[in-house]
């Protein structure tokens, strides 16, 4: 009798065993953080620089707010930007791979990734070269008089979106892929049978049944892209700085630990809702 | 946009169309015409080119060449929404993302059609599902599924209606009722049916002109009972119910008979029922024809002597028999239990007998196994 329920406790404590690592993993480095950025985010100078006090200071908030609209604002303008301009390429891509490529569809993912195995620091730097004054793009545009004689690319806020949409390009590609690729093609042949011409078949099949990757692809390029400071730092100017740039300098510059804590609060809580209220927008509840 | 269900009508006329795969001719010069409001069947093995003749139908393939006509509109090269032709696809293809009202009413709607409601209220009674319209498709069951993939068909009432082995999915039972709604449904709307199947029984339970397809080719075509009756080729007889084919020699003619020699035995078969070229025919006739008794018993019409029952199987409703004949030869026999006598068995000497007319003679020079290989998998 003991045997059989010291088996059936082992059997209902095997989720939890299962769940463990992962539960560790999240307070050590996701709830623990969190609660000392909430706590650090309400203290006050105290007597030496980089002592901090305990001191509920809830104004640290507005605060931060207050001094950092600016780089907020061009933040989510920025990341809006690059997602829009992400789709607008990662799309027809996508859909290329997934109903159009034959043979070729293993090689093309792989080159979709193979970004992935330079480090992100790097390829960055690269886009300095790429748009740089010896690069290709700005004497083409200089050829056909985009571009003024004196004008540049790098460090201008065109630089900082074009880097930010490339590096989260695969971001949006791998999901949109993989929506794409799970619609049975019959389903757009019966809607050309049922009288719809291509553009109608798209808009009323393809894109309504894709729309999980469309919203999983925006929101894991949106997210990385709003809180990303090495595109701001390395193709930008002080005057394309974003919130990252920002909680950066405090952090490690003007070792503000309260300010840099309160706006890494305020991003992490506006990205949350803004998530919440697109989801629910979208109707893709189930991402949830 | 154009209500397409009234830019044409009439026979739906094939000529010469040809489809090719790289090398691989999927159909080959195939001509036909399909009657206005009749139920037709393209019936044969896969891989005979029946699918493909139906995506060029639809506009889903576009013929290498030959032209498609829907009475005298020329429908060969227009898109899959512009013709007159709706299909129910083999797996269905519902709109997962659509509830059932807005699957039957996509084809409506995008021709423009404002007031959707009463036709498509009208199509759910007829497949007698009206109380699923808000469900989505993952929610029904395979057989409710057919039946909104059917719905969604009809409700634009097209002038060609195409069936892609829409009951393939169904277990046997669900399969059987559907070919008898399908075939009251056809009749009650009045639209062409094309309907393309490798089941014999499907195709001849529903079909008013079945075509029988083997590579790229029609084979034959008739009503089913023409082609169960007095089939053409030893494809259609074995891939139409089963066949005994049995060599023979053709030795003289007698009024509209001919008498053929069979290993000895003379027979007599109706003149109009021989497809042979010369001498040499191949003598059809069908297993539930033959009449079987006890060796030495007295019989008219066709007699066989000599065979000997190497195999009994009784079903029920009758037994089959394999007999072998003195040329090594295994003869089919289905005898009806109804008439109170026991069956015959294993070892046992028997006589077999049939009348003259249900003979069919083939080619002598055709390959009697031709389409046995190719019979349907009871899947």
């Amino acid at each position: 009798m003991a045997l059989v329920k010291a088996r059936l406790n082992r059997k209902r404590l095997w989720p939890y065993i299962l769940l463990a690592p992962g539960l560790i993993w999240l307070m050590a480095f996701f709830v623990t953080p969190i609660y000392q950025l909430l706590t650090t985010s309400t203290q006050t100078p105290g007597v030496n620089i980089g002592d901090y006090i305990q001191t509920y200071r809830f104004a640290n908030f507005i605060d931060a707010i207050v001094g950092a609209r600016a780089q907020f604002l061009r933040s989510f303008e920025y990341a809006f930007i690059a997602t829009a301009l992400g789709l607008l390429i990662s799309y027809p891509l996508a859909y290329a791979i997934a109903f159009k490529s034959g043979r070729w569809k293993n090689t093309l993912l792989v080159l979709v990734v193979a970004p992935f195995f330079t480090s992100f620091l790097l390829r960055t730097v690269a886009w300095q070269q790429i748009l740089g004054e010896q690069g290709l793009v700005i004497k083409v545009l200089r050829g056909v008089h985009l571009l003024g004689a004196t004008g540049h690319l790098t460090a201008t806020p065109f630089a900082v979106v074009a880097g930010l949409t490339y590096n989260f390009l695969p971001f949006m590609t791998l999901p949109l892929y993989a929506s794409l690729e799970r619609i049975d093609p019959r389903t757009m042949e019966a809607s050309g049978d049922l009288y719809a011409n291509a553009f109608t078949t798209f808009r009323k099949v393809t894109l309504p049944l894709s729309m999980p990757g469309v919203v999983a692809g925006t929101l894991l390029t949106f997210i990385p892209a709003a809180g990303d400071y090495i595109n701001a730092e390395l193709l930008g100017n002080p005057s394309t700085k974003m919130i990252g740039n920002v909680i950066d300098a405090r952090y490690l510059q003007i070792v503000d630990y309260p300010g840099a804590a309160a706006l890494s609060f305020i991003l992490m809580v506006t990205i949350l809702v803004m998530v919440m209220l697109y989801i629910r927008k979208a109707g893709t509840e189930e991402l949830l | 946009m154009t209500d397409a269900s009234t830019s044409a009508h009439g026979d739906v006329i094939l000529s010469h169309l040809t489809k090719s795969f790289g090398d691989f001719v999927a159909v080959d010069d195939l001509s036909l015409v399909i009657p206005e409001g009749s139920f037709f069947a393209l019936l044969g093995p896969s891989g005979c080119g029946k699918t493909t003749t139906l995506r060029m139908i639809a506009g889903l393939e576009e013929p290498t060449s030959g032209t498609i006509n829907i009475g005298k509109t020329d429908i060969t090269y227009q898109k899959p929404y512009q013709r007159p032709v709706n299909t129910v696809f083999q797996n269905y293809a519902l709109f997962p993302h659509l509830s059932i009202f807005e699957n039957i009413a996509f084809g409506l709607r995008r021709r423009g059609i404002k007031d959707v409601k009463e036709q498509v209220d009208k199509v759910l009674n007829l497949v007698e599902l009206p109380h699923l319209a808000e469900r989505k498709p993952n929610q029904l069951s395979g057989g409710q599924q057919q039946r909104i993939a059917l719905a969604r068909a009809i409700v634009n009432r097209p002038a060609l209606l195409l069936l892609d082995e829409p009951l393939g999915a169904l277990d046997l039972k669900l399969r059987r009722q559907m070919q008898i709604e399908l075939k009251w449904i056809q009749t009650e709307v009045g639209l062409t049916f094309v309907h393309v199947t490798h089941d014999q029984e499907e195709a001849m339970t529903m079909a008013d002109t079945i075509a029988v397809m083997n590579e790229g080719q029609i084979e034959q075509m008739g009503s089913p009972a023409d082609l169960y009756d007095n089939p053409e080729t030893a494809f259609v007889a074995n891939f139409l119910g089963q066949s005994n084919l049995i060599k023979g020699l053709i030795e003289s003619s007698d009024g509209g008979s001919n008498i053929v020699s069979i290993f000895g035995h003379k027979i007599s078969m109706p003149k109009s029922r021989s497809h042979a070229e010369d001498a040499s025919v191949l003598v059809g006739v069908r297993p539930e024809k033959f009449r079987i008794q006890p060796a030495g018993t007295q019989m008219s019409g066709n007699i066989l002597n000599g065979g000997v029952i190497s195999d009994v199987s009784y079903i029920g409703v009758s037994t089959q028999y394999q007999v072998e004949m003195p040329w090594k030869q295994e003869l089919m026999v289905f005898e009806q239990n109804d008439d109170g006598v026991p069956p015959l068995s294993k070892g046992d000497a028997v006589t077999l007998s049939w009348e003259p007319i249900f003979t069919f003679g083939l080619d002598g020079k055709e390959d009697a196994s031709a389409g046995s290989e190719a019979h349907p998998d009871e899947d």
